[in-house]
């Protein structure tokens, strides 16, 4: 029996963080590939400590919603889930090349397959640019549109940097939009500059987060200038010095979102039959309106 | 088949049960599994492959005519596959409880325990339980009221629902079926604040879920309170897992690892106040387990629920990094008047927030020292300019300590 555990940071405060947890694995469900699918969170029930006692299955992948390696997906969830033995060199990553871990937990006694965040997998790349699509509604958007894919800098965590460059190097190569950049919240190149770094009318936004919540929507609309106060709200696109600035929110919150964990998952040897395929078929964008 | 046979005494009666084909299958399969002469049982009788039916092939039903026994009172032997199913019919709610449970529910010892804890499975005859089945058996789980019934095939139905709306009639509730949708059920109390502890005593009803199947009841369960089942499995069976303060606070790291610096070898108190504030059955429903350490145990008590709370949660451990910075602060002596009646208002306001009391006091109730005029009244009076209670200042000028 396989089943799907996706782990998220989840919240006291706001109920929109879990949505998009919810929203993938029904997505997930839907494609009958697990016999069960499972979430769990650090802030909000079932708890990291408590989810795998909830599991029924004796093939276990755990696949955290998180988008970089590092504090979370490093030390709280493999010290929460009590991962036997977990040392971080079990992934023998460079920041962004974490697979999977097999090891016992020792809640149930049983293996369980830890996987590597989805925001460092190659499929994220593809839902950057979905969600690109999605907020201009244009299944072939990218000639004469920039795109900025916006996390925070280093100063949190270094490895946060790597996965938005990342991810904005492997767009570029593809010519798609004519201008491709990674910007930051917290260092240089900064988002609030954001019109000085292209040269595009038309720029789209794609915050490299889970989901939407105070980054998303209060920190970066007000830094970029999208609205003085988050309270007023903004347009899509918004004019700001310039340049049309289409705001994605929260990449996490796009549907596609589900094939990355689906991918995760696979890479660790879970079998998903026709599940890829479907879940991309479900999620695409319907051309024009 | 459905018709009521008239009770001869005030039991209770047993519900007549047809045997369904999904069961007498279950049946046929479990058999064939086993080894010749190796019994079946349910309660108060046994089934058994014969012997010699192995020596045949037995691929079609005409050749295993003869090849089954049952033991109940009487031993009935060279019993063909129909003769079978009319010996079984005349046990039908023995053998639909064993397909229910064995079959239906299956193994996973969470859902396994607690459906067979709803019916009491593992202490009441099949006959007593169906009897009370027919008419409808209750279980409080938290907020929850879960009433259990059976079919005339003998499946298991579920009504899952708030215990405020015990007896209200279905069509004046949200019906739901699916029991994903209990997800958005538990996400806003029902002033639409949202719940970040789902076991908060908070739960809004008006809804149901009025006819669900085994495993769909212990979904909806373990959705509206998730990995409680788990927990109380656990404890049944003499293995939860308890984690005390100490060693939940020693794990703490990042934000929250300055907690464990709050326990200073001087007592329990403070731990005390944080059961109190957070884990009282007015603002959980788990049954606290844990307590300062492994030979030291709280001075409050954990509460009456069903389900145990086997670690402080993340919304304590998140409270508790507050009150960690809050309470390295050191006490100062601040010198400003109140009239015994204010003294008492202050009380009065501090209990109405702690309590939740504040929305329900009315407006114009001045009597309630929580009163909105009342208190707005003794701001205007106490407070100066600057918001300062009396007029005196958090931090009196001039001492830089923060």
């Amino acid at each position: 029996m396989q089943s799907l555990v996706i782990v998220a940071h989840g919240s006291h405060l706001n109920p929109e963080s879990s949505a998009p947890t919810y929203d993938h694995a029904d997505t997930i469900r839907a494609t009958g590939a697990f016999d069960e699918v499972t979430t769990g969170f650090w802030k909000e029930e079932p708890h990291f400590r408590e989810v795998l006692r909830t599991v029924e299955g004796d093939e276990i992948y755990v696949v955290p919603l998180f988008v970089s390696e590092g504090y979370f997906t490093e030390q709280v969830i493999p010290r929460e889930l009590r991962l036997d033995g977990w040392d971080v060199s079990e992934w023998d990553s460079d920041g962004l090349s974490a697979d999977q871990a097999t090891l016992v937990a020792e809640d149930i006694g049983r293996e369980v397959h830890y996987c590597g965040p989805v925001g460092t997998h190659r499929a994220m790349t593809d839902v950057i640019v979905r969600r690109a699509e999605s907020v201009t509604g244009d299944p072939d958007v990218g000639d004469d549109f920039g795109l900025a894919v916006v996390g925070h800098g280093t100063e949190r965590n270094e490895n946060s940097a790597k996965a938005i460059e990342y991810h904005a190097d492997r767009i570029a190569e593809r010519d798609r939009f004519d201008e491709v950049r990674a910007l930051y919240m917290d260092e240089d190149p900064e988002v609030d500059d954001l019109p000085e770094f292209f040269e595009s009318d038309d720029v789209v936004l794609v915050p490299l987060f889970i989901a939407d919540g105070y980054h998303t929507q209060e920190d970066i609309p007000e830094d970029v200038g999208l609205c003085e106060d988050h309270t007023e709200g903004y347009d899509v696109p918004e004019t700001v010095d310039g340049t049309r600035i289409w705001y994605a929110g929260a990449v996490g919150t796009e549907p596609l979102m589900a094939d990355v964990i689906l991918e995760r998952a696979a890479d660790a040897g879970a079998d998903l039959g026709t599940a890829l395929d479907d879940v991309r078929e479900t999620t695409r964008v319907a051309t024009g309106d | 088949m459905s018709d009521v046979t008239p009770a001869a005494t005030d039991e209770p009666a047993v519900p007549d049960i047809d045997l369904p084909s999904d069961a007498f299958d279950a049946v046929l399969d479990a058999l064939a599994d086993r080894e010749a002469g190796d019994p079946l049982r349910f309660e108060g009788f046994s089934v058994v492959r014969s012997g010699e039916d192995d020596e045949k092939d037995s691929a079609s039903a005409e050749d295993t005519a003869g090849g089954y026994v049952l033991v109940d009172g009487d031993r009935r032997t060279g019993l063909s596959e129909r003769e079978l199913h009319e010996a079984l019919a005349e046990h039908a709610p023995a053998v639909t409880d064993w397909y229910v449970f064995e079959r239906v529910v299956g193994e996973f010892g969470p859902r396994r325990a607690f459906l067979r804890w709803l019916e009491d499975a593992d202490g009441a005859t099949v006959a007593a339980r169906y009897a009370a089945l027919a008419e409808g058996i209750e279980r409080a789980w938290g907020e929850l009221t879960i009433t259990a019934t059976v079919t005339d095939r003998g499946e298991r139905r579920y009504d899952v629902r708030h215990a405020d709306d015990d007896g209200v009639p279905i069509d004046e509730l949200d019906a739901y079926d699916d029991p994903l949708d209990a997800r958005d059920l538990v996400t806003l109390d029902e002033k639409g604040r949202y719940r970040p502890l789902k076991t908060a005593p908070s739960l809004a009803g008006g809804w149901a879920f009025p006819d669900l199947g085994p495993r769909d009841a212990y979904e909806a369960v373990e959705t509206i309170y998730p990995a409680t089942v788990a927990n109380w499995h656990r404890e049944r069976e003499g293995e939860l897992d308890v984690n005390h303060w100490r060693e939940t606070m020693a794990r703490q790291s990042g934000i929250y690892g300055v907690v464990k610096t709050w326990d200073r070898g001087e007592g329990h108190e403070h731990v005390d106040w944080v059961a109190e504030a957070c884990c009282d059955d007015s603002q959980c429903l788990k049954r606290r387990e844990w307590q300062y350490d492994d030979e030291t145990d709280l001075d409050v008590d954990g509460g009456d629920g069903v389900f145990p709370c086997r670690e402080p949660c993340s919304v304590v451990v998140s409270a508790a990094r507050k009150w960690t910075r809050l309470e390295s602060e050191q006490p100062r002596t601040y010198e400003f008047e109140l009239t015994p009646s204010e003294k008492e208002q202050v009380e009065d306001i501090i209990d109405a927030v702690a309590d939740g009391r504040i929305d329900e006091i009315r407006e114009a109730d001045t009597k309630e020292g929580a009163n909105r005029y009342r208190t707005r009244f003794l701001r205007a009076k106490l407070f100066d300019d600057e918001g300062n209670l009396g007029g005196v200042p958090a931090e009196p000028e001039g001492d830089g300590e923060e």
